[in-house]
């Protein structure tokens, strides 16, 4: 049945970008066959084929190091922070200049919403480059001297590929590192654009080599004799695996790893605002976000406004076509992770908690789950302790500000989380004894360039972002 | 006649208390020259639990109370220290069969030691934390916060090297779980004393005696233990085993540090290492 509020689709034209069949790697500023084999990459929401892309060997990651090792001793070690600064402004540059042609090709390889890669993803890439660029020539003034380490090893994540990718990049270069990066096997197509970019900017060759493929490619990278720094973000299995990895070594490490945030509503929040924020906090990009609010503790005496309220705005959410300018929740990055998404669902159902998800119309083809709300989940429940990545919300409740502080902490991770309250003593006394990396009180999901971003415990160590970003990629005062 | 003297039992520091291992273990420590100073007590796995659950049990209190109180406690060790330095300076030398100028320059560097860490209790937020200029209306501050229990496999140098592994993890709201020196404990539980009556509160800091690679494994494995400073481990497959052990549940590792000279004033990196950095966000608006 249609009613007036429905929307006519809008979809944003994928005309501007253009996928090529297959792609190499990025190696010494050139495309180069690699020696292994290679994979496909698709469009989750379609399940269509875009590109086959190689999958870099052993012998390629080598060759990936070696190009990175020259340009570090040859060029970019040796060159002013000034100048290194001019390139990384190039690149910011030219990434709002194509920034269009890089949010769909974000949308059409991981899935995520045409507005999310557009206003969120892109402009923050932008950002970041902009922002690491003006320490370049600074970093004498940062607290952590001015020396850099020298190559390092990036392994990212599907979830924000190019944004993970900036993450990286941007202040691994500022501080005169080269990088190796591997994009996620899922979603290479934006980090190979991004070597376009780096072409187009004239950077020296080898300052940023990426290569493409799957764990084994991720192991090479972090185990090469001659990477003297791993930064990861993804899942904290292989965070752990990492550390163990490179233990005895001289290698310096940064690990962004899972979460499992609450997102705690006291009874005098401002529930309109903070509906909005329990939406954005687990059903942004589809909830593959580490630091998704995918617990939610609300105090007792506002649960069930909180609930009918939530399952009203949940309702309105528009699920589908990953370019149509109206959607609001994209499609699932993998059949993978879908089958993990339904897995730990079904497990919620199975040890009892009442599983409520939004009436809508899911596309037959692709991966898609519709978001999910548990309620009459207790802190024993492998929904309220493992991270689900997907949009599945756990709802617990709590009496006393302790109690909601004493659930929050209780897990091993401590990435992030969410406060919601319009007393501001509450707030702070809150964010003061959240283990936690980023508390957003009254706001939910918010990152910028200048705003240091990791977690606690198992969530992983160091910062990315802002100041306490650079200490990852420089020797420290005392060196 | 002459008068026979009473000698000290030394046993282990764990919660304020000086408990015996509960291993009923203890080993032979000599001087310099060989002859037998006393018999310290071993420490077990279970003591080396016991020494984490009081760890646990403190951190609460000590990382919540103001920064200027943790600062007068940790410069009292410091006076206290000071009121003692005769014993200290007679231990180092029976322990170490150093001269008696070396024994007095290790403890006046050990007591300016405390003293510069004191002064850091109120600082470090102020010189690691930031301000932080988002591009949108909120409010954004990154401060340094404790990362919790840390384990410590304390260098040789009895006084002056556990002093500077072990102050800046306190100063900054850590509780600690010191292996001491294996070869030269006993200064470690004297120094026990030193703070159980410096208004330390019991558990902050507990001090462990005993076979290094029989203890730190246990430490490094422990799932509750936020950290582990490696900075005594000498046996550099030990030191690997440890950090393997200490991924389990993604400890901060500080590598091996064989080489420092203790006499040299540190840079921020042993009080760095083991804090986390906070960032709070929060609207602005009316």
């Amino acid at each position: 049945m249609t009613n007036i509020f429905e929307y006519a689709p809008a979809p944003e034209s994928r005309a501007i970008v253009d996928i090529k069949p297959s792609y190499g790697l990025f190696i010494n500023g050139e495309f180069v066959d690699g020696h292994g084999t290679s994979f496909k990459t698709i469009n989750p929401a379609t399940e269509e084929v875009l590109a086959e892309v190689a999958e870099a060997s052993d012998a390629d990651v080598d060759e990936a190091v070696r190009a990175a090792r020259r340009a570090y001793t040859r060029v970019w070690s040796r060159m002013s922070g000034a100048e290194r600064a001019k390139y990384l402004y190039r690149i910011a540059r030219i990434i709002q200049e194509r920034g269009r042609e890089l949010a769909v090709l974000e949308s059409i390889d991981n899935g995520k919403p045409i507005k999310e890669s557009r206003d969120v993803d892109i402009p923050v890439v932008a950002a970041h480059f902009f922002y690491y660029a003006g320490w370049a020539d600074k970093l004498e003034h940062s607290g952590y001297g001015s020396t850099p380490l020298g190559v390092a090893g990036q392994v990212i994540p599907w979830n924000f590929p190019l944004l993970m990718l900036a993450w990286k990049i941007a202040p691994a270069l500022a501080c005169g590192n080269t990088v190796v990066l591997k994009p996620a096997e899922t979603t290479p197509l934006t980090a190979l654009l991004f070597a376009e970019i780096c072409q187009q900017a004239d950077l020296p060759p080898g300052v940023v080599n990426i290569v493409t493929g799957a764990g084994d490619t991720g192991r090479a990278i972090v185990a090469h004799p001659d990477v003297d720094k791993v930064a990861f973000t993804g899942s904290t299995e292989v965070g752990k695996a990492i550390a163990r990895a490179v233990a005895g070594t001289e290698k310096k490490v940064t690990l962004e790893l899972g979460g499992k945030a609450a997102n705690i509503v006291f009874d005098d929040a401002p529930l309109d605002q903070a509906i909005e924020g329990i939406v954005n906090g687990i059903f942004f990009n589809q909830g593959h976000v580490c630091c998704a609010g995918s617990r939610l503790l609300v105090q007792e005496s506002v649960a069930d406004e909180v609930m009918t309220r939530l399952k009203r705005r949940m309702s309105t959410l528009r699920v589908g076509d990953p370019l149509d300018k109206n959607t609001d929740v994209g499609a699932i990055n993998s059949a993978e992770q879908l089958a993990k998404i339904r897995e730990l669902s079904q497990i919620g159902e199975d040890e009892g908690a009442e599983r409520w998800s939004t009436p809508c119309d899911l596309p037959s083809k692709g991966f898609w789950f519709e978001p999910t709300v548990f309620t009459g989940v207790s802190q024993a429940h492998r929904i309220a302790r493992e991270e689900i990545f997907g949009p599945v919300l756990s709802v617990l409740t709590f009496r006393t500000p302790s109690e909601a502080v004493e659930k929050a902490n209780n897990t091993p991770f401590g990435l992030s989380a969410g406060v919601w309250t319009d007393k501001g003593s509450r707030i702070l006394s809150m964010a003061n004894k959240l283990r936690a990396g980023v508390v957003w009180a009254n706001t939910f999901n918010k990152f910028d360039p200048t705003s240091p971003f990791g977690g606690y415990k198992e969530s992983g160590y160091g910062r990315e972002g802002g100041r306490h970003g650079l200490e990852a990629y420089l020797k420290g005062a005392d060196a | 006649m002459s008068r026979i003297d009473v000698r000290k039992t030394y046993k282990l520091y764990i919660g304020g208390q000086f408990p015996r291992s509960e291993s009923g273990r203890s080993y032979v420590v000599n001087d310099a020259k060989g002859k037998l100073l006393a018999n310290a007590a071993q420490a077990s796995r279970k003591d080396a639990r016991d020494a984490v659950v009081a760890a646990r049990a403190a951190f609460g209190g000590w990382s919540g109370k103001t920064a200027y109180n943790r600062a007068q406690v940790v410069y009292r060790i410091a006076e206290v220290l000071e009121g003692r330095r005769e014993q200290f300076e007679a231990e180092l030398r029976a322990a170490e069969g150093i001269s008696p100028a070396k024994a007095r320059t290790y403890v006046d560097a050990a007591i300016d030691r405390l003293v510069w860490y004191a002064g850091w209790a109120d600082k470090i937020t102020q010189v690691v934390g930031n301000a932080n200029p988002v591009a949108g209306p909120f409010f954004n501050l990154s401060t340094p916060e404790p990362s919790g229990v840390i384990a410590v496999v304390a260098p040789r140098g009895a006084l002056l090297g556990l002093v500077s592994v072990v102050a800046p993890l306190i100063i900054t709201g850590n509780t600690v779980v010191v292996i001491a020196s294996e070869d030269n404990p006993l200064t470690a539980i004297t120094l026990g004393e030193v703070m159980a009556t410096s208004d330390l509160p019991g558990g902050v800091v507990n001090v462990l005696t005993g076979s290094q690679a029989e203890i730190a494994p246990w430490l490094a494995s422990h799932m509750d233990v936020n950290g582990i400073d490696l900075t005594g481990v000498e046996d550099a497959e030990l030191a690997v085993e440890l950090e393997v052990a200490a991924a389990d549940n993604l400890k901060r590792v500080r590598r091996p540090a064989p080489d420092t000279d203790w006499l040299v004033e540190p840079g921020l990196d042993r009080m760095t290492r083991f804090l986390e950095t906070k960032t709070v966000w929060h609207p602005i608006g009316v």
